[in-house]
């Protein structure tokens, strides 16, 4: 069962790779981006070589990393607070980015700055995780629901920030928010790569090696305790590396929603509950989704190109409630 | 190996628990933990396990289990609670697995040694035939042995079970003490908390009574089982007498009311208790 999920995933993984890659205004065959990618340098034109290089290759490894990083992050929450509803944004990360965003774009930050936006938006969604984590702290440690409340509220009042900001907001300045808050993978740029890489594949690396943690804090932190856990350093550590992951992806990205909470939820229906096949599986399957969703985005309305966050929805959420239904028949 | 407790307490906010506990236990002991609820049993438990921190030390061969990394506490020294939730969707042997945690690398497949005392620990307990079901349709009893075989796995010098018979039939009772007896076997030490003090007394080498926090009395459950002991911790009126079926003091309980029935024991019961 879990190697038939692994196949699926990897050929869902390549097969998105390759049409993201050839597919557009310019089509380019799989065939022949195969034959590049082994080594034949003849295969595609000069042309072909730098739409794929510098357009389209960033947009899909951005989609990878994002859908990975969202996916990840939303199985690591679910488990930590053993509830279906968690998402990489519990812990109101997409509030807060989306406000740190709409304070840069009215405050005029952004002209002519690269770094303004990604960088407000990651201060955003950092700041409201560090305020949620202080929020929720009792004496006695962070009790998981005390933090899912906490996010609940801080990201009703983040959204009434940006709302305020909204309307106070110039036309132009309002539509630019609006796109933002949408999402989208058009911001790929080699430079929000080189920071997406190390954060999110590191974020990644931390979480697998905490995954079976995360399994042994099902049985309750007393008895996990006794079994080499330490329950607070281990949601520490695991809320820690989700923020950063979650902070850096919705930076450039802007906050994709459904992704975070489809994928790792549909794949603990199909895999179990063990967290290191489910992490290693929603890396996989959250990058795959997102590309194949960019596509569409892409694609659907050509030449209008949609925002992915629509097209998340509108393939997730008819997934998901098929999922529910089964789950409730069975 | 050696566990001892040295003025072990506890105290939660103001309301000291437990204070002054001494004991020292021996590997290829049984020892049962027995007393009111709320006499601090759980408490005593935790304390003993390192993961609760209190006034006294407790040491194991010598070295304080506080100072003890988690990993290495561990693999030396276990408990299991007496409430673990029963939905869990693992498969048995999976959540077997999980109890090789701190004798594993964070990443990479369980190694030969894993696979080996997971084999071992389920083949102990009699549940290798349940390695593929999920723990969540498994019977109260079979839950059980399930979980114990999961902190067995660990390979622990010294087990900590709080209330291991809590809800199971009689059958199941009496299959998880001489499970749990024939677990002394190998060296180790186990120290359960348990509420049947009959159950107790023919399984456990020595009986520890606790009552508000104290201990009473410690010894071989026929010095434990007295009459005077029970009315003191229990507020009960007891008869003592040896079960015919297995040897050991077996305690008869009843409360004497003015309109009491016909006593089956008349000269146990001093006039004095029943006005």
């Amino acid at each position: 069962m879990t190697g038939t999920v692994y196949l699926v995933l990897g050929a869902l993984l390549v097969g998105g790779v390759l049409a993201g890659l050839g597919l557009g205004t310019t089509p380019i065959p799989a065939g022949r981006l195969l034959a590049y990618a082994v080594g034949d340098r003849d295969a595609l034109s000069p042309a072909e070589l730098l739409i794929v290089g510098r357009i389209r290759l960033p947009r899909v490894l951005f989609g990878l990393l994002v859908g990975g990083a969202l996916a990840v992050a939303g199985g690591v929450m679910q488990g930590l607070f053993r509830n279906p509803l968690a998402s990489p944004y519990t812990l109101g990360l997409a509030g807060g980015a989306s406000a740190g965003a709409a304070v840069v774009i009215t405050t005029g930050l952004a002209q002519g700055r690269l770094w303004a936006l990604p960088g407000g938006a990651f201060l955003g969604a950092a700041a409201s995780a560090l305020a949620v984590g202080a929020l929720a702290r009792t004496r006695k440690g962070t009790p998981p629901l005390a933090l899912i409340l906490a996010g609940i509220a801080l990201a009703s009042l983040l959204s009434a920030v940006t709302g305020a900001l909204i309307y106070f907001a110039n036309p132009q300045e309002k539509g630019a928010i609006l796109v933002w808050t949408m999402g989208g993978l058009d911001r790929a740029t080699p430079a929000a790569l080189a920071y997406l890489v190390p954060l999110v594949v590191g974020g990644i690396v931390v979480v697998l090696a905490f995954a079976r943690d995360l399994d042994i804090l099902a049985l309750g932190d007393e008895q996990a305790s006794h079994m080499g856990i330490v329950p607070g350093r281990v949601r520490f550590v695991l809320l820690g590396a989700t923020t950063i992951m979650t902070a850096a992806a919705v930076a450039t990205a802007g906050p994709i929603g459904f992704v975070g909470l489809i994928v790792p939820h549909a794949l603990r229906l199909v895999l179990g509950p063990s967290h290191a096949r489910l992490l290693a599986a929603s890396a996989l399957a959250g990058g795959a989704f997102l590309v194949w969703a960019d596509l569409g985005a892409r694609l659907v309305l050509r030449p209008v190109e949609l925002p992915v966050g629509l097209i998340t929805a509108f393939l997730g959420v008819p997934f998901f409630l098929y999922l529910l239904r089964r789950g409730v028949a069975q | 190996m050696r566990l001892s407790a040295q003025g072990v307490g506890h105290r939660y906010r103001e309301r000291v628990v437990l204070s002054g506990v001494e004991l020292t236990v021996a590997g290829g002991e049984l020892l049962a933990v027995a007393g009111p609820n709320g006499a601090g049993k759980s408490t005593l438990l935790r304390r003993l396990s390192g993961t609760l921190r209190g006034p006294g030390v407790v040491l194991i061969d010598g070295a304080d289990l506080s100072r003890l990394p988690s990993r290495a506490l561990a693999q030396r020294l276990t408990m299991l609670e007496q409430e673990v939730p029963a939905d869990l969707a693992f498969r048995v042997e999976e959540l077997v697995l999980l109890g090789r945690h701190p004798h594993r690398a964070r990443l990479g497949p369980p190694s030969p040694r894993d696979r080996a005392a997971v084999h071992r620990a389920m083949e102990a307990m009699g549940i290798l035939d349940l390695a593929p079901r999920p723990f969540s349709q498994l019977s109260g009893g079979e839950r059980r042995k399930v979980l114990l075989a999961a902190v067995l796995a660990q390979e622990p010098q010294v087990l900590l079970l709080d209330e291991p018979t809590a809800h199971l039939d009689v059958h199941h009772q009496l299959e998880i003490m001489s499970l749990l007896s024939r677990l002394t076997g190998d060296g180790r030490a186990v120290l359960c908390a348990l509420h049947d003090l009959n159950l107790a007394a023919a399984f456990a080498h020595r009986l520890l009574l606790l009552k508000d926090g104290r201990v009473v009395a410690l010894g071989p459950p026929g010095e434990v089982l007295t009459r005077e002991l029970l009315r003191d911790v229990f507020g009960v009126e007891a008869v003592v007498t040896r079960s015919p079926a297995t040897g050991r003091p077996f305690a008869h309980f009843f409360i004497p009311t003015r309109a009491a029935a016909p006593n089956p024991w008349p000269e146990t019961i001093h006039p004095g208790h029943l006005a």
